[in-house]
C-alpha cells in the first residue's frame, strides 16, 4: 500500500515518518512512536479513550487519520507533564477518580481540555463535557470531583501569576 | 498512626496517570505478529466447507488456521468448572468444525505480519455455511419442536436444580392471608469492561515453554484450563501474565478460546501472536451476564408477615456453557432469596436453557442481583397490596440483630448483620417520610415523584472449599500468599488475588504495613504473573479482602513469628518476652532493649547467627480457606421524577448505605460503591443486549449499547454501617459487588412508584423512555387518595 510522508509535533518533538493513509491517528502515537497511553476502547468514536489534543482541542483520535495531523501539533497525556504531576492528574488521584486507569488518559486529556476552555466550570457543564468519555468503574464521581479539585488549582495558579 | 481506616490515595495511580500503565495490548515482543478472527455470521449453521488458499496468498500472511487444524492438534473443547447432578456438557471448541451455535463464534485464525493484514485476509477467507433454524429465545428454544443446538441436551435443558422445601412452601401458601406474584424479566447485560480483551502468546521451541500475557482476573485458572485442559501440555510449560487490566466486572475470570487460539498460532507460526478485540468481538464473544425469565410469588399472614417464597426461573445459557457458568443462575442465585428477611420457606426452581446467544457467565454481582430484585420488588408490591408504607413492611420482616449467625432455609447461614439499623441510616439520609409527603403534595399538582427502596444482601468469600466442592465447584475457593521480606526489611507481598481496579496495591499495602510497622513505600504487592506469585484464584466476587488479605494476614503472621524467634535470640531472652511495637521487637519492661524489623532481616539472610537449626531467609506462604462466606448488606434509595410526556426518568437522588465490616481504605469502598451504583442504575434504565429472532445481537457497539455517561448520574450520597464479620482475622466483607447488586430494584421500585397513580404494576428494565411512555400513553392517572 503506497505510502504518505508526514510531519507531526507530539508533546513538543519533531516527528517525520511515512505512513500508510489509512492509519488512525491512534494507532500512529501507539505503535509508530510508542506511546501507548492513548487507548483503543471502542472503535467507533464513543468512549473517548483515545482523547488527545490536536492543536489545543480535544479530539478523539480513533476518528482522525494520521495524515489529519500533518503540519500540527499533538499532546497526549504522556506530555501532560513533563515533571511530576499536573493539576488535572494530580485531581484524579486526590479524589480517587480512576480505578482500573483504561479510560483514564483520554478523561485527563478531555478534562484538561475542559479547563483550558472553561475554567469555573458548573458541574452539569463539567458532566455535560465528559459525555462522551466512558469509565466504567469510578461511576464518574470521583472524576467530576477531580475536575472541581483541578479547576481551583488551576485558578488559583492563575491568580498568582 | 495506623493506614489502615484511612482514605491512603492510590499508590498505582501515578503510572495509569501518566500513561504508563502497561496492559496488554501496549507490549510488544521481538518479532510480533497479529491474528484476526473469522467469525460466524449466523446463529445457527452446518459448516460446508472452509476455502483459506485467496486469504493464504493475502500480503504478509503467515498462517491460516481452522477447526481441522485444531482438531488435529489435539486441542480440547473448552472446560466448565462447576458440575450440577443434571448439567449436560456440550463440547465447546476453541475453533468450530462442524455446526456454529451462536453469532461471533471463531471459525478460523489469521495471522499476519501486521494487524491491518491480519484482517484484511480474514475477509478472504470464504466458508460455505448450511445456515440452520436458530432457537434465539429462551421460550422459543423450550416449546416443543424447538430446532436443537446439542445432541447432549435434549429440548435444549442444560440443567435443571431446585432448592428449598417445596411441600413447606406450598403449606405456607395454602395458610397465607394474601399472596403477591410477579412475572419478571432480568434483561442479558453486556459486561463492557472499556479495555477490550487482549492476549498475546509466544512459544519457545527450545524449551517447550509458552508465555501468555492476556486480560485476566485469575492468571492460575486460566494457566491450569488452557494447559491442562485444553493444550494438554504440564502447566509449568504455560507461564501466564495480567499485566495491567482496565476493567473487568467477571468478563475476564473465565478462558476464552481466542486465548487458545493465539498459543496454538504462536507455536504454528513460530513467533510470537497477538490478538487486541475489537468492541463489536467483546459484545459479540465476551461472556454475557444475567438473562432470566421468573415467575415469583409471596405468601403472606394477615398482619404481612412472610410466609413463603416460591420462585421458577428460566436462565438463558447462551450456546455453550461458560467455565462458572451453572453456578450463576443456581447456587449463586438460589441461596440468595432470603434477603435481609425472615422467610420460613422457600423454594426455587431453575431450568438452565441453551439458545443460539453468546454464552452468560457471572457479572458484577452475578446471581445475587437477580435475587435481590426478585424480593425487593415483590416487597413493594405487596406493601402496595396491604395498602402499607414499603418502609414498614420491609421492617417488619427483617432478620433481627440477635438472629446471627442465622440459617436460612435455602443453604446459607449468614454470618453477622444489622440490618434495621443500615435501613434506619439510609431513611434518615435521604429524609424518607419527608420525601413522601412532597411526593403527595407534587403528585397533587401533576408531577410524579417516586421513592425506592433496596435492602440488599450478597454473598462473598465463597467458602470454604470443602463445602463448595460438595456444591460441584471443580475449584478450592482458598487463596494464597507469599510475604517475602528482604534482607534490607523491604516487603514484597506475591499474592494469588489479582487488581483490575480495586486499588489492592494501597489496600494490601496498608494493611501489611500496619502488622510489620514499616511504611506505606516499604511494602511492594506483586500479582497477576504466574512466573511469580503462588498458586491462586484470582479475583471475583468481591474476595480480595475476605480470602486474598486473610491469606496475606496469616503469612505475615509466620514471618512475624520467626522474627520474633530471631529478635530473641539475638536479645538473649525468650521470644515471649517480646513485644512488637512500630517494627521493634522490644523487650518488655525493659526500655532500650530492642531489635529492629530491618536489623532482624538482615540476620535473618546473613545467618551468622541464627537459633539453633533455624533456616536462614525471612519468607512465609499461607493460604486461607475461610470457614464461611461473608454476607455484607444496606440499604439504597433512589429518588426519581417520571415525566408522563415523554416516559423519561430523572434521577434526584441516590442514597447508599453499605456495611462491609471495617473498611480499610474508605476512599476505595466509596469508589466500589459508586462504580457498583452505576453499573446498577444502568441496569435499571438503559442497558440491554438484544438478539433478533434469527439469533443476531442487534448491540454490537456504543451506537445501539446504552452505556452510562456521566451526564446521567446523580451525586450519590453514602452512609456505612459497621458489622464485622467473626470469619476473617479482619473482619472483613467484600464491596465489590455490593452497588450492582442494590441499585437496579431501588431504580425500579422508584419509578414504579411514581407511576402508581396510573395504575402500572410492573415494567421489565430497562426502562427507557420510550417503554415508559408506551406504558402510559393509554392511561390516566387516578387522583391521589
Amino acid at each position: 500500500m503506497e505510502r504518505v510522508a508526514i510531519q507531526v509535533r507530539v508533546n513538543g518533538v519533531e516527528h517525520r515518518h511515512e505512513v500508510e493513509p489509512r492509519t488512525l491517528l491512534v494507532h500512529y502515537l501507539r505503535e509508530t512512536l510508542g506511546l501507548t497511553g492513548t487507548h483503543v476502547g471502542c472503535d467507533t468514536s464513543q468512549c473517548g479513550a483515545c482523547t488527545v489534543l490536536l492543536d489545543g482541542k480535544a479530539v478523539k483520535s480513533c476518528t482522525l487519520f494520521a495524515v489529519q495531523a500533518d503540519g500540527r501539533e499533538v499532546l497526549t497525556v504522556e506530555g501532560l507533564s513533563q515533571d511530576g504531576l499536573h493539576p488535572v492528574q494530580e485531581g484524579f488521584r486526590e479524589k480517587h477518580g480512576l480505578q482500573c486507569g483504561f479510560c483514564t488518559p483520554g478523561m485527563v486529556m478531555a478534562a484538561y481540555a475542559l479547563l483550558q476552555e472553561n475554567p469555573n466550570p458548573t458541574e452539569e457543564e463539567v458532566r455535560h463535557y465528559l459525555e462522551g468519555n466512558l469509565c466504567r468503574c469510578t461511576g464518574y464521581q470521583g472524576i467530576v470531583e477531580a475536575v472541581f479539585w483541578a479547576a481551583e488549582r488551576m485558578r488559583a495558579a492563575q491568580a498568582a501569576d | 498512626m495506623p493506614y489502615v481506616g484511612q482514605a491512603v490515595k492510590r499508590k498505582e495511580d501515578y503510572r495509569f496517570l501518566t500513561g504508563r500503565g502497561a496492559y496488554t495490548d501496549d507490549l510488544t515482543l521481538p518479532g510480533m505478529v497479529h491474528a484476526a478472527f473469522v467469525r460466524s455470521p449466523y446463529a445457527h449453521a452446518r459448516i460446508r466447507a472452509i476455502r483459506t488458499e485467496a486469504a493464504l496468498k493475502a500480503p504478509g500472511v503467515l498462517a491460516v488456521l481452522t477447526g481441522e487444524d485444531f482438531a488435529r492438534e489435539g486441542v480440547k473443547p473448552m472446560p466448565v468448572g462447576w458440575l450440577l447432578p443434571t448439567l449436560k456438557i456440550p463440547p465447546r471448541p476453541v475453533v468450530a468444525k462442524d455446526e456454529v451455535h451462536h453469532v461471533g463464534e471463531i471459525v478460523a485464525v489469521v495471522v499476519a505480519e501486521t494487524r491491518a493484514q491480519a484482517e484484511d485476509a480474514a475477509l478472504l477467507v470464504e466458508v460455505d455455511y448450511e445456515p440452520l433454524s436458530p432457537a434465539a429465545d429462551l421460550r422459543k428454544a423450550l416449546a416443543p419442536g424447538a430446532p436443537e443446538l446439542h445432541p447432549e441436551a435434549p429440548g435444549n435443558v442444560a440443567f435443571t436444580w431446585e432448592i428449598g422445601d417445596e411441600k413447606a412452601v406450598e403449606e405456607a401458601f395454602a395458610k397465607a392471608h394474601k399472596v403477591v406474584r410477579l412475572s419478571l424479566r432480568q434483561q442479558r447485560l453486556i459486561p463492557n469492561a472499556i479495555e477490550p480483551r487482549a492476549s498475546l502468546a509466544a512459544y519457545n521451541p527450545g524449551t517447550g515453554e509458552y508465555t501468555l500475557y492476556t486480560t485476566s482476573q485469575n492468571p492460575h485458572v486460566h494457566r491450569l484450563m488452557h494447559a491442562a485442559f485444553i493444550l494438554g501440555i504440564p502447566e509449568p510449560k504455560l507461564r501466564v501474565v495480567a499485566p495491567d487490566v482496565g476493567g473487568a466486572f467477571g468478563s475476564k475470570i473465565f478462558p476464552y478460546p481466542e486465548e487458545a487460539a493465539v498459543l496454538v498460532a504462536a507455536r504454528q507460526v513460530g513467533r510470537p501472536v497477538k490478538w487486541a478485540a475489537r468492541r463489536t468481538e467483546s459484545f459479540l464473544m465476551d461472556a454475557h451476564g444475567r438473562d432470566h425469565e421468573t415467575e415469583a410469588e409471596m405468601a403472606f399472614d394477615a398482619e404481612g408477615r412472610v410466609l413463603g417464597l416460591r420462585v421458577r426461573t428460566l436462565a438463558n445459557m447462551g450456546a455453550y456453557l461458560s467455565l462458572f457458568a451453572p453456578a450463576i443462575p443456581t447456587y449463586l442465585y438460589g441461596t440468595l432469596l432470603s434477603g435481609q428477611y425472615r422467610i420460613p420457606a422457600i423454594y426455587c426452581h431453575v431450568t438452565g436453557v441453551f439458545t443460539n446467544t453468546t454464552p452468560v457467565d457471572a457479572y458484577r454481582g452475578a446471581g445475587r442481583p437477580e435475587a435481590s430484585y426478585i424480593l425487593e420488588r415483590l416487597m413493594d408490591l405487596a406493601a402496595e397490596e396491604f395498602g402499607v408504607d414499603p418502609a414498614d413492611l420491609r421492617r417488619k420482616n427483617f432478620i433481627p440483630k440477635d438472629a446471627f449467625p442465622y440459617a436460612t432455609p435455602v443453604a446459607l447461614v449468614y454470618d453477622s448483620g444489622n440490618y434495621e439499623e443500615a435501613f434506619q441510616k439510609a431513611l434518615e439520609l435521604v429524609g424518607y417520610w419527608n420525601l413522601r409527603k412532597e411526593q403527595a403534595e407534587l403528585r397533587a399538582k401533576g408531577r410524579y415523584l417516586g421513592i425506592g427502596l433496596s435492602c440488599y444482601i450478597e454473598a462473598c468469600g465463597l467458602a470454604p472449599s470443602k463445602v463448595v466442592g460438595q456444591l460441584g465447584a471443580q475449584a478450592g475457593l482458598w487463596e494464597s500468599a507469599l510475604v517475602r521480606v528482604a534482607p534490607t526489611g523491604k516487603v514484597e507481598v506475591y499474592t494469588g488475588s489479582h487488581s483490575h481496579g480495586q486499588g489492592h496495591e494501597t489496600a494490601f499495602s496498608q494493611v501489611v504495613a500496619d502488622l510489620l510497622g514499616v511504611s506505606l513505600e516499604d511494602v511492594e504487592i506483586v500479582h497477576g504473573d504466574t512466573g511469580r506469585i503462588p498458586f491462586g484464584m484470582g479475583t471475583y466476587g468481591s474476595r480480595s479482602a475476605p480470602v486474598g488479605l486473610s491469606a496475606v494476614v496469616r503469612a505475615v503472621e509466620k514471618v512475624l513469628d520467626k522474627a520474633r524467634r530471631i529478635a530473641a535470640h539475638l536479645l538473649e531472652v525468650a521470644p515471649e518476652d517480646l513485644e512488637y511495637r512500630e517494627g521493634r521487637f522490644e523487650v518488655k519492661g525493659v526500655p532500650g532493649k530492642a531489635k529492629g524489623f530491618q536489623e532482624v532481616a538482615l540476620q535473618a539472610y546473613l545467618a551468622h547467627n541464627l537459633p539453633e537449626g533455624m533456616e536462614p531467609g525471612l519468607e512465609a506462604t499461607a493460604f486461607f480457606d475461610p470457614s464461611n462466606f461473608v454476607f455484607p448488606f444496606g440499604t439504597h434509595v433512589a429518588v426519581v421524577e417520571v415525566f408522563p410526556e415523554t416516559g423519561e426518568v430523572k434521577l434526584l437522588r441516590y442514597v447508599a448505605v453499605d456495611d462491609c465490616g471495617p473498611q480499610i481504605n474508605p476512599l476505595l469502598v466509596k469508589g466500589q460503591v459508586e462504580g457498583g451504583v452505576v453499573q446498577g442504575i444502568a441496569q435499571a434504565l438503559l442497558e440491554e443486549g438484544v438478539y433478533d429472532e434469527n439469533g443476531q445481537l442487534l448491540t454490537t457497539s456504543y451506537m445501539e449499547y446504552a452505556m452510562p455517561r456521566a451526564a446521567h448520574i446523580p451525586r450519590i450520597e453514602h452512609g456505612h454501617t459497621v458489622t464485622p464479620s467473626p470469619v476473617n482475622p479482619l473482619g472483613v466483607k467484600g464491596i465489590g459487588e455490593a452497588g450492582t447488586i442494590a441499585a437496579a430494584q431501588a431504580v425500579v421500585n422508584a419509578v414504579m412508584d411514581a407511576l402508581r397513580p396510573f395504575g402500572v404494576r410492573h415494567l421489565d428494565m430497562p426502562l427507557t423512555p420510550e417503554k415508559i411512555w408506551r406504558a402510559l400513553r393509554d392511561r390516566v392517572p387516578v387522583a391521589a387518595d
